[in-house]
Order: structure tokens, then sequence, then C-alpha cells
């Protein structure tokens, strides 16, 4: 027996376990890239109208630092490659994170993993097995994406370098959660860590893009977009992220050969003898098993914010005196750019920041599932008590995010230049978010009272979300599809005027939708099913 | 005596699975009630519908008094509950596990909690993800125990106790039996309810099939004897109730009904008894005499491993 016996009749059965979940993550990314594809070459149908976005985006710092440097805009090609590349990666590198973590570490926590080496299996097998399986997804993503590309009638040279870059950038995330996984014993910790990497590797590229390009070049989206798709391609970047895969993977290979099986490489530390007061009711008790997870967004937000509002004070000078752009301004309300730049990041901001708000109220189903909420509830605790102290956390810890993320970005943006006259402007328009996450929060709450099951179904409800608000107008999505999202129905503050109205509505929505998955809560069976 | 439990024609059905089908329980205040049956039995689904998690679909049921679904908050004021399988945050020590229940129930004695701790011998500043099965079993025991619950509900409560553990926790409960208190002991470790417990309720398919103290059990059951005697015993083979008489020389070894035991004794005393080693029935042939018949499928096997099943004690 070597090693790796066994490793074949794992990846297999691997396959089987998670044929849906590596069926909807493959075919949802080839999908988006698609309708991108055909959505741009709707909204731009002359050679015209794409010389003419390419000149206004070149000058448009806002949205080279949500997508990527201006390159090749003039092609549906480059256009579609600035539209959904950084977000495919993105999403690839997630769908990597959480295939890795989820079949290895969480594996081995879960304690299933050690039934399975128990077996004439070899010590290596498993992770092989995941890293086969991963491997393989990242493959399908990048060929079937260059070929719907290609099948769009866009040139091969460019659709194989951007299908090469989300299989390679996948991997490389891929990488970073195996090694995460070797250090931490906790799968949450896993993504956490896994997640943050990917948060830098993002915001690094967008100062990078704004700036000389430097920075981007210690990204392996930066690095992906070096490979400039549609805009005389290059292949040798691709190689960077190649080199970058091997090196985790063989960093992962030795620190796995040192620790035990369910050991991580930090030794688990003893911890207090006796519960510290606050440790003594329900909301205090989930204030301590989420405050990990708030801190760590918290973390995120605060860097995020740093970066826009470092690139505030850039995004008018980009202008200049470019026409097309101050036309398409006019068109969309007469705000400033500025305005609009800040607008779209806390609206970017805020529906990251739901992944904590739907995380933090699903924990009241993760509780109930884990067998938690069985000891909880047999003590003189209600139904009540225990869900509403989790959602406390959430509809607080959304708040908290966006304060955190709206003082950073205007703090930042006067620091740099712009005035510290915008703090408080700044700080509003992040907060004006709150009830659009809170209505996540209601949804997912709602979700867990009244089909259990489906609680999953919140993360596609964010994803839906994110295409409308990001993807919708390149995709051509009609206006009352995009309407469907709250966080569109938001005023964009501060390019738009506050409207009360909408906030309060949304808000009612929230609360609708909270206290009717209370009251399923109460009225169902407790358990796992 | 009130009745701290009572249930009646209680059933549940979980999608096609009929879980408890009729099941009746009932459990004076002050006894230690043992609640036995195999795997899949429905002993946990009963006890999460007495502790309110799940409703059931039909039937009566009372928790001191009281409807457990309804007044689920301030019946869980007077019990403590103790899970087969106790998962815990991985993150918070063994330690804050204990105080935490202590306080959430509001009963929590400090003095008693460390008491606990030394004769279970548990490390509290351990995270609860480093503990094995037997020691997150021992949070939840301590927990339990250190509350002064007028009832304690275990389900399966020493499923990763080591054997010296096992004896801990029976000082526990008889402790808590001489402070006047119920339990409710599910459990399919017999001997484990042959020391400590009054009564017993046995389950199986969700139905009770037999209950009452151990002695009127054993009334159901049969007595293993085994006696030398002067001459062989040939005078047992005509007697009704005899059942696996063997006899080899002076050796002679049956089973009995317990009603046809004087007349057995009787006919072996005629015959000079030499020696005498008689077995009282355990509850593990209480148990085989219901279960047996899980393996209709072969009646023949059935009948030999029910033969040849040593008495163990």
């Amino acid at each position: 027996m070597t090693s790796l016996t066994g490793t074949l009749p794992l990846t297999r059965f691997i396959m089987r376990r998670d044929r849906i979940r590596i069926f909807v993550w493959i075919v949802a990314i080839v999908a988006l890239a698609a309708l991108t594809a055909v959505g741009i070459e709707g909204v731009f149908p002359t050679q015209a109208a794409l010389d003419q976005t390419a000149a206004a985006t070149a000058h448009n710092a806002a949205a080279i630092a949500f997508n990527g440097a201006a390159q090749g805009l003039n092609s549906v090609g480059g256009q579609v490659a600035f539209q959904f590349g950084a977000g495919g990666m993105v999403l690839v590198a997630l769908m990597s994170i959480f295939m890795t973590g989820r079949l290895t570490r969480g594996e081995e926590e879960a304690g299933r993993l050690e039934v399975v080496r128990s077996l004439p299996v070899g010590p290596h097998a498993n992770t092989l097995a995941a890293g086969l399986t991963v491997s393989a997804m990242n493959l399908a993503v990048g060929v079937l994406a260059a070929a719907v590309l290609i099948a769009q009638g866009l040139p091969a040279a460019g659709s194989i370098v951007l299908g090469a870059s989300f299989t390679l950038v996948g991997l490389v995330f891929g990488g970073v959660a195996l090694l995460m996984a070797q250090v931490t014993e906790n799968t949450r910790v896993v993504y956490g860590a896994a997640g943050a990497v990917l948060g830098a590797a993002y915001v690094l590229r967008a100062v990078g893009d704004i700036g000389d390009g430097t920075l981007s070049w210690f990204s392996p989206i930066g690095v992906a977009q070096k490979a400039r798709p549609f805009a005389d391609e290059r292949w040798w970047p691709l190689l960077l992220l190649v080199a970058a895969t091997v090196l985790l993977v063989v960093a992962a290979a030795a620190l796995a050969g040192r620790r035990d099986l369910g050991a991580g490489l930090l030794a688990a530390r003893p911890g207090p003898p006796a519960a510290a007061p606050s440790l003594g009711h329900p909301l205090g008790l989930a204030y301590r098993l989420q405050r990990g997870a708030l801190l760590g967004w918290g973390v995120g937000v605060l860097v995020i914010g740093i970066s826009y509002g470092w690139i505030g004070p850039t995004v008018d000078s980009f202008i200049g005196g470019n026409k097309a752009l101050a036309e398409l301004l006019a068109g969309a309300g007469g705000g400033s750019l500025t305005d609009l730049y800040f607008a779209s990041s806390f609206r970017l901001i805020a529906l990251l920041a739901t992944g904590f708000a739907i995380q933090s109220a699903l924990r009241v189903r993760s509780e109930e599932t884990s067998m938690h909420a069985d000891l909880v509830l047999a003590t003189p605790v209600s139904r009540w008590r225990f869900a509403t102290s989790h959602l406390a956390i959430a509809f607080a810890g959304s708040v908290v995010l966006l304060a955190v993320a709206g003082l950073a970005t205007g703090l930042t943006y006067g620091l740099a230049g712009g005035g510290m006259g915008s703090v408080p402007r700044l700080f509003g328009a992040a907060l004006v978010y709150a009830p659009a996450m809170w209505i996540m929060v209601g949804l997912a709450i709602a979700l867990d009272g009244l089909a259990p099951r489906w609680v999953g179904a919140s993360w596609l409800i964010l994803a839906a979300c994110l295409i409308a608000g990001f993807l919708g107008p390149v995709m051509g999505l009609p206006g009352w599809v995009q309407d469907l999202s709250p966080f569109e129905r938001v005023p964009q503050l501060p390019a738009a005027p506050l409207t009360i109205l909408p906030l309060l509505v949304i808000s009612a929505v929230a609360a609708i939708l909270t206290l009717v998955g209370l009251a399923g809560l109460r009225r169902r069976d407790i358990g796992r099913a | 005596m009130p009745n701290a439990i009572s249930t009646s024609g209680l059933t549940k059905r979980f999608g096609s699975t009929l879980a408890l089908d009729g099941l009746d329980l009932s459990v004076e205040a002050g006894e230690v009630h043992g609640f036995l049956g195999p795997n899949g039995s429905g002993k946990t689904t009963t006890i999460r519908v007495l502790l309110g998690l799940l409703r059931a679909d039909s039937g009566e049921v009372e928790l001191l008094g009281k409807d457990p679904w309804h007044d689920a908050v301030e019946l869980h004021r007077r019990l403590a509950y103790v899970p087969g399988e106790v998962s815990l945050w991985p993150n918070l020590t063994g330690g804050e596990v204990i105080d935490l229940f202590g306080r959430l129930r509001g009963d929590l004695d400090p003095r008693r909690r460390g008491v606990l701790l030394e004769r279970f011998q548990l490390d509290p500043t351990k995270k609860t993800g480093s503990y094995s099965k037997g020691n997150r079993q021992k949070v939840a025991l301590i927990a339990a125990l250190a509350s002064d619950a007028e009832l304690l509900l275990l389900d399966e409560p020493t499923s990763g106790l080591d054997p010296l553990m096992e004896a801990v926790f029976q000082d526990c409960i008889r402790e808590v039996k001489a402070e006047g208190r119920t339990v409710l002991l599910s459990s399919h470790i017999l001997a484990e309810v042959e020391a400590l417990c009054d009564k017993l309720s046995i389950i199986r398919l969700g139905k009770t099939v037999e209950r009452g103290t151990l002695s009127e059990l054993r009334h159901l059951t049969r007595t293993s004897i085994t006696a030398e005697t002067v001459r062989p015993a040939q005078n047992l083979t005509d007697l009704a109730g005899i059942h696996d008489l063997e006899i080899d020389g002076a050796q002679v070894r049956f089973e009995v009904d317990n009603d046809q035991l004087d007349a057995a004794v009787g006919r072996l005393a005629e015959l000079g008894v030499r020696s005498l080693v008689s077995h009282p029935p355990t509850l593990e042939e209480l148990f085989l005499r219901h279960y047996g018949d899980e393996l209709a499928m072969e009646p023949e096997r059935v009948e030999r491993e029910r033969d040849s099943t040593p008495v163990r004690r």
C-alpha cells in the first residue's frame, strides 16, 4: 500500500456524493460568462457604441477599480473580459475555496475522514482525491467558458486565455484553502482565512490598477488580467499562476506530513475553567459564537473601505475633459462621478457584508443541525429567545459592518485629499443599506422557519442580487428584474437624494419576514431533518 | 404517587417512518425508571417529545402535570437533560459549557459543580473540540447533576464512559434518587438498568412491549438451573414448563417457567441433590424474548442462538 492507495475510488465517491453541487457551480459560472457575452452584444450593437464606451471607461476610475485595467475595451471580447473577468475569477476562487475546505478539513473535522482512513486507504489519498476533484471542476469551468465564448463568435485566443485565467485562479485559491486546511482545525476558519486572501487579492488589484499597476502583480486576479485576454494576449503571466499553485500545494503537503489526523498546526491552548459573566444568557452565547466571524468580516470591510476611500480622490481627475463619460453621467441622474463611484462602492460592500448577515442568521439553523440547539432549548430558553439572540447579532452586525465601511471610506477619502467634510455624508451613504441587508436576514430566517431544508437558497438569492446589481446592465436584464433586488431599491447615496419611503418599506418587509420565520420556528419540530 | 411522566398512545411519524406507534410510558415521581429498547426503537424520539422539541402527531403526553409542547420553558426550569450524543461548541471549554447551562437554567450550585468535576475527573480548561466522546458526555452529565432539577431525562448517558466513570455515574444516580428526584434513564446497557432502576419499560418499533418492576418482569421468564443429583433426573422429562433439558449422567441442566419452579425443584429433591446453581432471568433474556423475533426471517437460527446464549451477569 502506498500513501496514495484508494485515490481513484475516493475521487469517484466524492464526484458522486457532490455531483449536484459540482454541477451547479460549473454551470452557474459558465452560464454567467455566456450571458455576459450575449448581453454585451445587445448593449453595444455597433462598433461606434463600443468605441464610445471604451473611450469613456478608460477615464472611469470607478469602473477600473471594480473590474480591472482598461484593455481591449473597443471589442466585445474585451468588454466580456472587463465586465465578467474579475467577478468570474472571484466566483471560481470561491468555488475552489468552498470545495477544497469542505472535502479536506470539513471531512476531517466531522470525523468522517477517520472512518475512511481506517480502510486500506493511503494517508494522502483523500487530499489527492479532493485536489483532483477541485482541479477537474476548475478545468471544466475554463474549458466550457472558452467554448461558449468561441461559440458566441469571439476570437479563440482571447477566449482560451480568459478560460485559462479562470482555471488557474481557481487552482491558486484551491491551493490557498488546502494550505489553510493544514494550519487550523476548524473548517470555518479555513473559509475565513482563504476568503481573506481572496479579498486582499481583489483589493490589491483595484489599488494597483488605479495606480501604476505594480501592486496588481501581487494579486492572482491582477496577474491573470495581465495576460490581456482579447487585447494582444500574452501567455507568460499565466505561468506565474501555475508556479504559485505548485508552491502552495508543496507547502500544504509538507505541513500535512508533520501533523496528526484531526489536529492543526496550531495546537489548541487551554481556555478559562469557568465562564465569563456574559456567557450566561442566550444573547451572550450568540455573541460569543459569532464574534469571531463578525471580527473577520469587520476587518474585511475595513480594508475594502480604506481601499475605496483611497481611490476616491483619483476618480474625478481621471475624467479630465472626456465628453463621452460626461454625457453618460448626465444620463445617470447628474451626480458627480465620485458620488456615483461611492454609491456603487457601498452597494458592493453592502452585498458582500450580507454574506455575514446570512451566515449569522443561518446560525439559528446550523445550531439546530449540529444538535447544539437541543441542549439550549432543554433549558428554560424559549425558541423565540434562542432564535432572536442570533438574529440580534445578524441585525446589529449588519449595521456595524456598514458603519465600519462608511467610516473607513470617509476617513481615508478625507485624508487622501477629498476633504473631511465628506465623512458624515459617506457614513450615511453606507448605513442606508442596512434595511436591504435586514431583508436578507429576514429571508434566511423565513426559510428556516417554513422550509428548513431550503435555507441554502438564501445564498442563491444573494448571488442573484449581486448579478442583478453588477452584471444586470451589461447582461441587458430588464429594469423590473433588476429592481427585484432590495439593494437596487435603496436610494443610491451619495449620488441620489435620500428618500425615506423605500427604506421604510424595505424595513417593514424585513420585519414581516422575520416574524413569519419565527412563527414557523415555534410551530415546527426541532431537529436535523 | 403522582406521575412525573405519563404518555399514552403517543405516535410520531417522520415521512414514511413511524417512529412512535402508540407509545405508553408512565414514570412515578421519585423513581428511577429504565427505558430500554434497541437502536432505532424510538427512545430518543420519545425523550425529544418530552422535551417539547418534537410535537407528537397524536396521543397524550404530560410531564410534571404540564404539556411539554406548550409549557416547555416553564417545565425546563424543573428538568435537566443529557443527550446520548453530546455535541458541544468546539471552541468553548468544558467549564464554560457547564457554567452556561447552569446559568441558563438558573440553579448552578458552584460547590456541587466542583465536587462533580473532581468525581468525574474532567479538566474544565480544555476546549470541548479536543474532548473525547466520553468527556463530552461528562460535561453534559455534570451540568445536569449540578442542577437541582426534580426530573432528569438521560438518553443513554453513559455510552462513552469507561467502567470507572460508569460506577461514579451509578453512585450519582443513587444520590439523586435518595434526594427524591425522578430519573428517566434510557439505555441499552442492561447491567446499568438492573443496578439502578426501580421500574422499567421496554419498547420496540415505537411501542411499549413490557413494563413493570424488575421482579414483575422476571415472572415472565424462566430460571436456569444446573444441578448434580444422586440419581439421573429422568423424572423431569414429563413435567410441563421445562425447556432445553440436558441430562448428562448425574448432571442436569434445564430452564423452567417461573410458575413451575416449585414443582421442578420438588422433583429434583426426590432424586437427592448434591449441588444446585440457579440463575434468575437476566434482562438480557427478557430482551432476547422481545427482540428475538427481529430475526424472524430465519426462525431456526433464532432458536439456536437463543438456546446457546450463555447466561451472563
